[in-house]
């Protein structure tokens, strides 16, 4: 991109100090439902007020930055891979959540992930994301006794 | 005791098979992913704490610290055959030693590295021996207020003093605050930013922030501003031995990288980067090939490397003796000790000696191994460059969403590790560093207990801060670090990246 000082007002930098006061003024307003504990020293709403009161000053001065321009220089994103990480996550989510277990959901991230990555073989990387979920699965559940997820895939091994 | 005898101690229980397995384990997986982009100790210690979890806990923490200091050797391989650090604290190794490799004097480049490595490891693991009894001394004459003043300096040292920006260093770390919050007050019981959401009750836990900041966020962020042109690895050219000259011009930077490393690393500054930029600065200076410099010069590989290897047995002294982790993979460490409900700190050097003293001892073992695994192996750790990008990182994204499952398998926590990716890529987008949010998470709700724990003793005077000399005397220390990036602009040169 073109240098900074060419860019003033940095809109995405403006949001962020949004955000910051947005997680400050949750903060205070999530302490003040705290009931005081009636003891000696300082009850569970000091830390809160503390971290709200130094995000305050901190998310002016991101403001201050992103006014002046002062954010640094970022490269063009490419949303197609973003948004092909983000689904697998989706993805993930929903089968870990419908009970499908972890093979299966396993499978779908890292063919999505590695299309992110530019990969072309969306059918093959499903395959090798079986095959790695399943082996992952008889390590760590039948060897290390950890809980993973269990479905339809995991009950016939 | 005295520390001799105890070392030996711990050196019987470092030698057990089962512990030099566990060490080998970590050595083995320590420089696989130092060689490997997009995956680094701290997310490594991330992913295992919850495999970890049944396991043996002198074991599972001398593997951890086998993967510290493999990560370590790791990272110079990578930063030498292909120019791109494995860890950023190899940025230094990456200047010299890709142009020695260029110039078919790869070899060299590598074996002083490794013995570099070797030589600084063991000094540095020397120095914890030496320096952990006597700060375990100090440390029991410590007050909670002390100990919150402490907090205080490493806060502020992590996040602000040695970054590009101490705003931004200071955002993270209040970020790691805010999220620390979460969960039920452990003196009141009562539930802190929940939002009814039952899985919050426990708080964040530091595994889900870790995988969520460095291996989905890393992820998001390397797949959208991908490179298209292929990475070329030099083939290791050069014989692996060094010659008369090459020992001549290596042991010298060694030693001032290990001088430069290991003070550094132990107090609570952070990060492996600083000493190794200072080390290569001044092996420039002191050089007597000064025309090589920038061609490939020798000087500039041993005494960088000498000083990371260093700066990483330096941050486990202040881990170990005062449960204070000042990077990001002392902090996964730190959560380490605690899923066996271990408090590193002067208790803990006299309740589990043979613990803490085996560890330690394992660290010399460690870096025996690591010299063996580096040198004559090193083909075998090229190799693993060439898996390809995209399952590289599909494969990275499969084991950590596995590690967040097996910790806690619930759609929340998947969320939740999601969400984390995406503030790790607007972080990484908008430079901010990663290690103090990580840090403030673990290291918050200890330095609020350890506040609210001398307020109460002193009945609710905020005078007890100032009225210890050792409280005293930390606070102004932590508040010259947060001025002193703001009127000194020339601490920004030595700009931490996370690990």
């Amino acid at each position: 991109m073109d240098d900074p000082s060419a860019r003033p007002r940095d809109r995405a930098g403006l949001a962020i100090a949004g955000l910051l006061l947005g997680l400050a003024a949750v903060i205070i307003w999530d302490a003040t439902r705290l009931q005081l504990a009636p003891v000696y020293g300082v009850g569970p709403t000091a830390m809160p007020y503390l971290v709200a009161g130094g995000l305050v000053p901190l998310a002016l001065g991101n403001l201050i930055m992103a006014w002046r321009g002062q954010l640094p220089v970022r490269e063009p994103v490419d949303p197609r891979a973003i948004a092909l990480i983000l689904a697998g996550q989706f993805a993930l989510i929903a089968l870990i959540g419908l009970g499908a277990g972890f093979i299966a959901a396993t499978a779908v991230l890292f063919a999505t992930t590695a299309a992110a990555f530019g990969r072309r073989a969306f059918l093959a990387d499903l395959a090798i994301g079986l095959v790695l979920g399943a082996v992952i699965y008889v390590v760590f559940v039948k060897l290390l006794t950890l809980s993973l997820p269990a479905g339809p895939l995991e009950r016939m091994l | 005791m005295d520390a001799p005898a105890l070392l030996l101690q711990g050196l019987a229980v470092a030698v057990q098979p089962t512990n030099l397995l566990f060490a080998l384990i970590g050595v083995l997986l320590g420089t696989a992913v130092g060689v490997l982009p997009g995956i680094g100790p701290a997310l490594t210690v991330a992913l295992l704490l919850p495999v970890t979890y049944k396991l043996d806990p002198a074991g599972s923490l001398i593997m951890f610290a086998g993967i510290y200091y493999g990560g370590m050797y790791g990272g110079s391989t990578t930063a030498i055959l292909i120019n791109t650090p494995g860890e950023s604290a190899s940025m230094a190794t990456a200047l010299e030693g890709n142009k020695m490799a260029k110039a078919g004097r790869g070899g060299p480049a590598l074996a002083t590295a490794a013995i570099g490595s070797f030589v600084a490891g063991t000094i540095a693991t020397v120095g914890i021996v030496v320096l952990a009894p006597w700060l375990v001394d100090i440390a029991v004459r410590f007050g909670p207020e002390d100990y919150f003043a402490l907090m205080c300096v490493a806060f502020v040292t992590v996040s602000a003093t040695f970054g590009a920006s101490p705003v931004r260093g200071l955002t993270a770390l209040l970020l790691g605050l805010a999220l620390g919050l979460v969960g039920i007050d452990r003196l009141t019981g009562q539930p802190r930013l929940a939002f009814g959401v039952p899985e919050l009750l426990d708080g964040i836990e530091i595994t889900t922030l870790a995988v969520g900041l460095f291996a989905v966020g890393e992820a998001l962020y390397v797949a959208s501003c991908r490179r298209h042109g292929a990475e070329t690895i030099e083939p290791i050219r050069g014989s692996l031995w060094m010659t008369r000259q090459d020992w001549a011009r290596s042991w010298k930077p060694w030693l001032r990288g290990t001088a430069f490393g290991f003070p550094i690393g132990a107090l609570p500054a952070g990060g492996a980067e600083i000493p190794t930029f200072l080390s290569y600065a001044t092996e420039r200076r002191l050089t007597k090939h000064p025309e090589e410099f920038g061609n490939g010069a020798i000087e500039g590989v041993a005494g960088p490397e000498a000083a990371n290897n260093a700066s990483a047995a330096g941050t486990l002294v202040p881990l170990l003796t005062l449960g204070l982790p000042t990077s990001a993979t002392a902090a996964m460490m730190l959560a380490g000790f605690q899923q066996y409900g271990l408090n590193p700190g002067p208790l803990l050097f006299a309740e589990r000696p043979e613990l803490v003293w085996g560890l330690i001892a394992s660290l010399f073992i460690a870096n025996a191994m690591l010299l063996v695994l580096n040198l004559p192996l090193v083909g075998l750790w090229v190799r693993l460059l060439a898996i390809p990008q995209p399952w590289l990182y599909a494969g990275i994204l499969v084991f950590a969403t596995m590690g967040t499952i097996a910790a806690k398998p619930s759609v929340v926590e998947l969320t939740l590790l999601a969400a984390f990716g995406v503030l790790g890529f607007v972080m990484r987008r908008f430079d901010y560093p990663i290690a103090p949010v990580v840090v403030g998470l673990i290291l918050g709700p200890a330095a609020e207990t350890q506040l609210r724990r001398a307020l109460s003793i002193s009945l609710g005077d905020p005078m007890v801060l100032l009225q210890s000399p050792i409280s005293a005397t930390l606070l102004a220390i932590a508040l010259m670090a947060l001025i002193a990036p703001f009127v000194l602009k020339g601490l920004g040169q030595f700009r931490p990246k996370d690990d």
